[in-house]
């Protein structure tokens, strides 16, 4: 048996690593991107009685942060999975449901999942999303359901994908035509929604693409940076007037 | 070392006869217990098959608290399930004496507590169902269990420390097995002739006897060290402040000590009352417990104080933040039994009036159960309640049905403890007359 089997393989990622920068400036907090997640990922709806539990399902929110000494001032921050490259929901599962893709994604394989809920205790920014009963979508909501996403039942550990179905979508179709994926081919259904464009999306790996070229700007920060996580989502600070 | 284990003046035959009295049919009020707890049992049962048809909601958990009293009931009852070990490998090898009186029943408390925390990882999960991929069985798909996850490490630990205590437990028990064959007939003497093994006393069979338990008491004792160890690393290994400290090992290990004594001490002071086991296990004994129990409550208390000089010392906000609001947030009051039940009723036993007083003695070790039962709350549920992002923060409560799933593990151990003691010798008579014989028991 090789290491890489009893072990969680390194991480390289050769010509993809997808990242999405969140521009705090722009981001007025209309949570137009958690309703399309809610559209595109057929995310369970629990119902107010569920919610006030602590038990909504979205897998993408959108944060408050209000400043005591001005009211009236408030920092959006939408939080979602951050694709750790070192992330600590991978190594406590004891099955792999949380799989680390070679283009960087945090995939959670629902099959395989058998519900310790480890990972989401071990998961700092919280992110991630438990299937605590069979969630009903009753007529005629069935109808608007994803095609392209699986549905997921009881028992299992869900979150944010960034749209795994639309970027291997932009996959088939940059290989039928026989070139590597172009920025801004692959649009999250959370981007794609957002009326300001504070959302960005693309490959970390490529030298020209915009998150790129975002991601070095003086704003840049991951949120809890300093764990070692390796977030793929990068934040630009949001700039107050009076700093 | 000492000789205050059992009273020099018990005869063998009467070291017997109080033992096996204890084996004579039972009366009515013992099967009516019998009923009651396995009532409870069902009752535990029919919550958790509700569970799994219904899904895990039913419980309390939420987002971001998702474990909740399954896992502080693993913790709590591998905790249980330490002393019986410590108790009859490690003071084994110790030559510890007044371990003998309460050796078996404590180890019996092992097997059972390992049986029943056994359970609760399973009525945990979300697809009890598929629990079989934890296991690594070859695959089309190439598809192994994860060993870095702490949960595989519990698997093996908690696997290997169960066949282990049950062996050592049952080796022991080999001699008094016989002894009950010899005394009884009928069915009971078939049973007991199976049991036994053939045993018949002679020098031979004793040689082999003495070094087996012996062994097996030496290899018992790492494990003693090494299942609370990891089951802390579950929560060691995490990075959430609360959990992610180097200090957990030996702090679980001291804590699952704590609790497992008073345990003892819980179950022991009924039995020789029940039993008329006074003139074997003796109040001094009963303080020998007591006085390790002071002793594991001040290692408990330097471990909470030690978590508080490293927030402190760390200066990291959120690790200050956690400490700060464990001691004065939502779950202060779980906070505080915690630390005036483990660490500062024991102190109490200071005084030997009240560690040789049988009520105080049973009061006490019913608070130190409860004490350490909260320490599992504060750890798991307060971490998570409220760890890195403030946005995410939230709290839990438990629900009727993880409150039935709890009353019938409860039921379940003393269930399979009350069986135990009226169809087993609960006290080890081979070392008792070791022990009114020397001073000192076997192996050596
Ligand atoms: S944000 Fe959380 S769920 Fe997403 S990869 Fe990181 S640790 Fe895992
Ligand atoms: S849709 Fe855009 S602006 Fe609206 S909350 Fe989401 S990120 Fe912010």
């Amino acid at each position: 048996m090789t290491p890489n089997a009893i072990c969680t393989p390194p991480h390289d990622h050769d010509t993809y690593r997808w990242s999405m920068v969140v521009d705090l400036d722009k981001c007025i907090g209309c949570s137009a991107c958690t309703a399309a997640c809610y559209a595109e990922n057929n995310i369970g709806v629990a119902g107010l009685e569920q919610v006030l539990k602590g038990r909504e399902m979205s897998w993408l929110r959108v944060e408050r942060y209000l400043d005591s000494d001005y009211p009236e001032k408030t920092t959006f921050l939408p939080m979602l999975c951050q694709h750790c490259d070192n992330a600590p929901c991978e190594a406590v599962c004891p099955v792999y449901a949380p799989h680390h893709s070679k283009e960087g994604l945090n995939n959670q394989i629902y099959n395989r999942c058998i519900g310790t809920r480890f990972c989401s205790q071990n998961c700092p920014y919280k992110v991630r999303r438990f299937n605590w009963f069979t969630w009903e979508t009753p007529s005629p909501l069935n109808l608007q359901l994803n095609p392209d996403v699986t549905a997921r039942s009881k028992g299992v550990m869900e979150k944010c994908s960034f749209c795994i179905q639309r970027i291997k979508f932009a996959h088939g179709i940059a290989k039928d035509e026989n070139r590597p994926v172009r920025d801004g081919e692959i649009q999250p259904a959370c981007l794609q929604s957002c009326p300001t464009g504070a959302l960005i999306f693309g490959n970390l790996m490529d030298p020209g693409s915009r998150v790129r070229k975002l991601a070095a700007d003086p704003r840049a920060y991951q949120v809890l940076g300093y764990l070692n996580t390796k977030p793929a989502v990068i934040y630009l600070k949001k700039v107050l007037p009076e700093i | 070392m000492t000789n205050d284990g059992a009273s020099p003046k018990l005869t063998y035959a009467q070291i017997d006869q109080t033992v096996l009295d204890t084996l004579r049919p039972a009366t009515r009020p013992y099967w009516i217990t019998i009923a009651l707890l396995f009532l409870g049992v069902l009752l535990g049962a029919a919550c958790w098959l509700y569970q799994i048809f219904s899904g895990i909601g039913v419980g309390g958990q939420n987002n971001p608290v998702a474990w909740g009293t399954y896992l502080i009931n693993f913790v709590f009852w591998v905790g249980i399930a330490h002393s019986g070990t410590l108790i009859s490998a490690i003071l084994h090898l110790f030559r510890a004496g007044w371990r003998n009186p309460i050796a078996r029943a404590a180890e019996t408390m092992t097997v059972f507590a390992v049986c029943t925390a056994g359970l609760f990882p399973f009525i945990h999960l979300g697809r009890v169902w598929v629990v079989f991929y934890m296991l690594p069985y070859p695959t089309q798909r190439g598809l192994w269990p994860n060993f870095l996850s702490p949960l595989m490490f519990d698997v093996i630990a908690i696997s290997t420390y169960l066949i282990v205590s049950s062996l050592f437990w049952y080796t022991g028990m080999l001699p008094d097995l016989a002894t009950v064959r010899d005394r009884s007939e009928g069915l009971r003497k078939k049973i007991f002739t199976i049991l036994s093994l053939g045993w018949t006393g002679e020098h031979e069979h004793w040689r082999h006897f003495s070094r087996t338990y012996l062994f097996f008491a030496a290899l018992a004792t790492p494990l003693v060290i090494s299942v609370h160890s990891v089951v802390s690393w579950d929560f060691a290994l995490g990075v959430v402040p609360g959990w992610h400290t180097t200090i957990f090992a030996p702090y679980f290990v001291a804590g699952a000590i704590h609790s497992g004594l008073a345990m003892v001490l819980t179950l022991m002071i009924p039995l020789r009352k029940i039993f008329h086991y006074e003139k074997i296990i003796t109040l001094s004994v009963l303080e020998n417990v007591a006085k390790t129990i002071i002793f594991t409550g001040l290692i408990v208390a330097f471990a909470y104080s030690t978590e508080y000089f490293m927030a402190w010392y760390s200066h990291n906000v959120v690790e200050l933040e956690t400490f700060r609001w464990r001691a004065v947030g939502d779950y202060s009051l779980q906070f505080w039994i915690m630390v005036t039940c483990n660490t500062v009723i024991p102190l109490l036993f200071f005084f030997k009036k009240i560690r040789t007083t049988i009520v105080w003695l049973f009061i006490i070790s019913l608070i130190v159960n409860i004490g350490m039962w909260f320490e599992r709350f504060v750890i798991i549920i307060g971490s998570v309640a409220h760890d890195f992002i403030p946005h995410a923060w939230g709290l839990y409560a438990p629900t009727a049905i993880e409150f039935g799933i709890m009353l019938g593990s409860f039921c379940l151990f003393f269930f399979l403890f009350v069986l135990f003691v009226k169809h087993l010798p609960s006290v080890s008579m081979t070392e008792i007359k070791e022990t009114a014989h020397a001073g000192e028991n076997h192996g050596g």
